[in-house]
């Protein structure tokens, strides 16, 4: 990269592909894997998530990471994206919880209502 | 719980004009109309507001009034008190000083306002795209080809922006004095050491964001004329390394750091510095004698850094959440930070909420916010229906607050008229059922074992103090002893060599002044909260 | 005996930085567990630092060792965010279970038991770190279950 125009050409891919992907993936699943959330075990419920979608090959899901939310007393925290729709942040996440995700709000679009923290 | 609180500023000129009187009076009135258990009189150090006689503020209204006289005093009660009615003819309107600020453009969350944080918890912080694709080098790209040095830096005077490792000084001028300095050579450091108990904020950063550091000492570099960059990031810290390090090569993978960024001439490079575990050297001058391979023990001062720095060269050292802002008041500029905040504190705050409370974690807020807003409305109050006891601002050497201070604007000014300081951002709450000298002992514990042992102060100070403390929460304290834990306290204060020394004794003095009942009963045997396991004396083992 | 060319190895990998001594002393820690006198005097000999220097360095931070420790290193945190929220009990509960004191190291070699400073994550005090991995959100009984999983396995992630 030599110029701004290089940079604003990189920046507009960037913004396309993250739109992209949001588009072509019914549901984004961000897992936030700062060491806050590792301490309280987030690994665990990144591998639960990816595992039960392996599974049950789901194919229309994209899986992050991010950093920490700020909400560290609620690691480990899990959200679920869907184009139009709020964004669902699932607190204090088990594995056993992770794969009730998978199965109900990504499978079968039911939101897990009773772990859910936060609506956005 | 009380409904309204009366700050009434004690300053040497409002002293001279008959605060004292004033004060006074409303206590009297105020209990003669049986409000005493409904309006708290707090007595407060400046509200910034001078030569305009006796100044109060009422909250939560948040009204000022001002050349209140004794006088006044029975119409303030009856008219705003119990009516609800300002009094016009005191009501005090230009008090721009502490009004907290928020422009409609930045992102929030509630009270919160993002702008360090902005990227933290939404973008893949192991991604250089996503970075970019939220305006990330934007502002370096366009200072390397629109700007001149000078006005970098002149930006940045111009914000206001006050360093965020806890000392607030202007970070524009600190890069004036670099920047005036002939060498071959100038170094940047990112002060990533983040040790003060309770503090995360730069962890989160560096985990979260970490692209924002590199483009905020780039602009840096730029400006005062370095073409090396150094994070120092504490040990502990595996997943900051891990993240600064590959965003690191990412950057320099894009030409983003290495020789003419952006086609320009300017050549900037960064490499991380582990460190080993030491407090101390998050001060500034241990953290260059570390990264000179040495025990990091404080350097006299002056010269100071941006003259004789690392490896005796003109070097800058910023905190993380100072070098974070630096990209965004570039790209929006100086009138849109200062837009953030109160007039002598602008821009935002990064506080971590931790101790007895129910929503910890960490927040950035304006500038100028109280106390109790962050307490009772971001962090939902504390646990178990328990009472407030005190918090503790800036980490272990932090000022003391207590339940009086609840309606304090948290702005560098305010903050430092009654005795305390942001700090680090630390926001430690306390809550009742724990005991205050067995909390201090747990300062002491912490300085004992973080005093780098270069000065007789601090070493055998901290030693002392701690001595004195187990005594009090064995039960085996004496009378004296809390006077001679005063006396060494304030040596230590003016003897110490550097700030961790002189720091070291201001929560132990200010747990001294808010609950010093609670340490004479501690030489009587008596723990409020039961946990200092006091000697049972026959008696109690009897009962 | 320790193979004090490895030391040469070290010195030599960081001859392009500048002042890396403790950088040099990290990569011998981990080398050979521990900074002995014997390796400390290879690494004085080889840079042409003082020993007494080099002696000061790997006394003052606290993630040098010059004493041999066990194979887990238990560390506890203790300030003030983790004790209000009851780091004391967990670390009671720690010594009764390894039977140590802190500084000290099970007869078995197993466990080191050490105080850490802040880890910035007080959100879910109290907190611990075994090797490098960090455990939140403690009860006494949970840093006994960690520990006893790492007896069994080796070492186990959260």
């Amino acid at each position: 990269m030599k110029t701004l125009s290089d940079l604003r050409a990189i920046k507009e891919k960037a913004r396309k592909e993250m739109a992209a992907r949001e588009q072509s993936a019914k549901y984004r699943v961000v897992v936030a894997m700062g060491t806050c959330g590792i301490a309280a075990g987030a690994r665990a419920v990144m591998s639960a998530i990816l595992d039960e979608i392996n599974k049950r090959n789901i194919a229309d899901t994209i899986v992050t990471q991010t950093g920490c939310l700020g909400y560290c007393d609620q690691e480990p925290l899990v959200q679920v994206a869907q184009a139009d729709k709020e964004t669902i942040t699932y607190g204090k996440v088990t594995p056993e919880i992770a794969r009730r995700i998978v199965v109900d709000h990504i499978a079968g679009d039911r939101i897990v209502s009773d772990h859910v923290f936060m609506q956005t | 719980m009380h409904r309204f609180h009366i700050l009434i500023a004690m300053d040497s000129h409002t002293i001279a004009q008959g605060a004292r009187a004033v004060k006074d009076a409303l206590v009297q009135d105020l209990t003669l109309a049986g409000l005493a258990q409904e309006v708290r009189v707090v007595e407060t150090g400046t509200l910034g507001i001078y030569g305009k006689g006796v100044v109060m503020v009422i909250f939560p209204d948040a009204v000022y009034y001002a050349g209140v006289k004794v006088e006044d005093v029975a119409e303030i009660i009856s008219e705003h008190i119990m009516k609800g009615r300002i009094v016009e003819r005191l009501h005090y309107r230009d008090i721009p000083a502490q009004e907290v600020r928020v422009d409609e453009k930045t992102p929030r969350i509630g009270k919160q306002v993002r702008v360090v944080l902005k990227n933290a918890g939404s973008i893949d912080p192991e991604s250089i795209e996503e970075y970019i694709a939220e305006d990330g080098y934007e502002a370096l790209g366009r200072a390397l080809t629109e700007m001149t040095p000078e006005q970098v830096m002149e930006e940045v005077k111009k914000s206001g922006l006050q360093g965020r490792g806890g000392a607030f000084f202007p970070t524009g001028v600190k890069w004036g004095f670099a920047a005036r300095e002939k060498s071959d050579e100038k170094f940047i450091i990112c002060n990533a050491d983040e040790g003060e108990p309770g503090t995360f904020k730069d962890r989160l950063i560096l985990e979260g964001d970490p692209h924002s550091i590199i483009e905020g000492m780039a602009l840096a570099g730029y400006a005062v004329g370095a073409q090396q960059g150094y994070v120092y990031i504490r040990g502990e810290y595996r997943m900051s390394i891990q993240h600064m390090q590959m965003a690191i090569d990412q950057a320099r993978k894009n030409g983003l750091l290495g020789k003419k960024i952006f086609g320009s001439k300017f050549n900037f490079d960064i490499e991380i510095r582990e460190g080993a575990g030491a407090y101390i050297c998050g001060e500034e001058t241990a953290l260059i004698e570390s990264i000179e391979g040495k025990r990091g023990e404080p350097r006299n001062k002056p010269p100071f850094p941006p003259s004789v720095g690392l490896w005796g060269k003109p070097t800058i050292v910023n905190n993380v959440e100072t070098l974070a802002n630096i990209a965004q008041i570039i790209l929006k500029g100086a009138s849109w930070f200062r837009g953030l905040g109160t007039q002598n504190s602008p821009g935002t705050k990064v506080f971590t909420l931790v101790g007895n409370i129910n929503n910890p974690g960490l927040i950035e807020v304006p500038m100028g916010i109280t106390l109790r807003e962050i307490v009772y409305d971001i962090g939902h109050g504390i646990p178990g229906g328990k009472g407030f006891l005190l918090a503790q601002l800036g980490g272990t050497t932090g000022g003391i607050l207590t339940s009086e201070h609840l309606d304090l604007p948290l702005a560098v000014d305010s903050l430092r008229a009654a005795g305390a300081g942001m700090g680090s951002g630390a926001l430690l709450v306390v809550d009742d059922r724990q005991c205050v000298v067995d909390l201090v002992q747990n300062f002491v514990e912490f300085f004992v074992h973080e005093s780098c042992g270069l000065c007789t102060m601090c070493r055998e100070g901290n030693g002392r103090l701690l001595e004195l403390l187990q005594r009090l929460t064995t039960g085996k304290g004496v009378a004296g002893d809390i006077a001679l834990m005063e006396n060494l306290a304030s040596t230590m204060m003016r003897g110490a060599f550097c700030g961790l020394g002189q720091a070291a004794p201001i929560p132990i003095l200010g747990c001294l002044r808010y609950f010093r009942d609670e340490f004479i009963q501690h030489t009587q045997g008596v723990c409020r909260a039961g946990r200092c396991k006091m000697q049972a004396s026959d008696d109690t083992a009897a009962a | 005996m320790p193979n004090l060319n490895k030391v040469d190895t070290i010195v030599k990998s960081y001859e392009n930085m500048r002042t890396p001594l403790i950088y040099i002393l990290k990569d011998v820690q981990n080398e050979f567990g521990h900074l002995s006198e014997e390796v400390l005097t290879q690494v004085a000999k080889t840079t042409r630092i003082p020993l007494s220097e080099i002696y000061g360095v790997a006394t003052f931070y606290s993630l040098f060792t010059v004493k041999s420790k066990g194979k887990h290193i238990i560390r506890c945190c203790n300030n003030a965010p983790c004790h209000v929220n009851g780091s004391n009990e967990v670390l009671d509960k720690i010594k009764t279970y390894l039977g140590i004191e802190v500084g000290e190291t099970t007869a078995d070699g197993e466990f080191t038991l050490e105080y850490t400073s802040c880890l910035g994550v007080c959100a879910v005090a109290p907190v611990l770190m075994v090797n490098e991995e960090i455990y939140g959100n403690l009860t006494p009984e949970k840093a006994v279950a960690i520990l006893k999983d790492y007896k069994m396995k080796g070492s186990v992630h959260a």
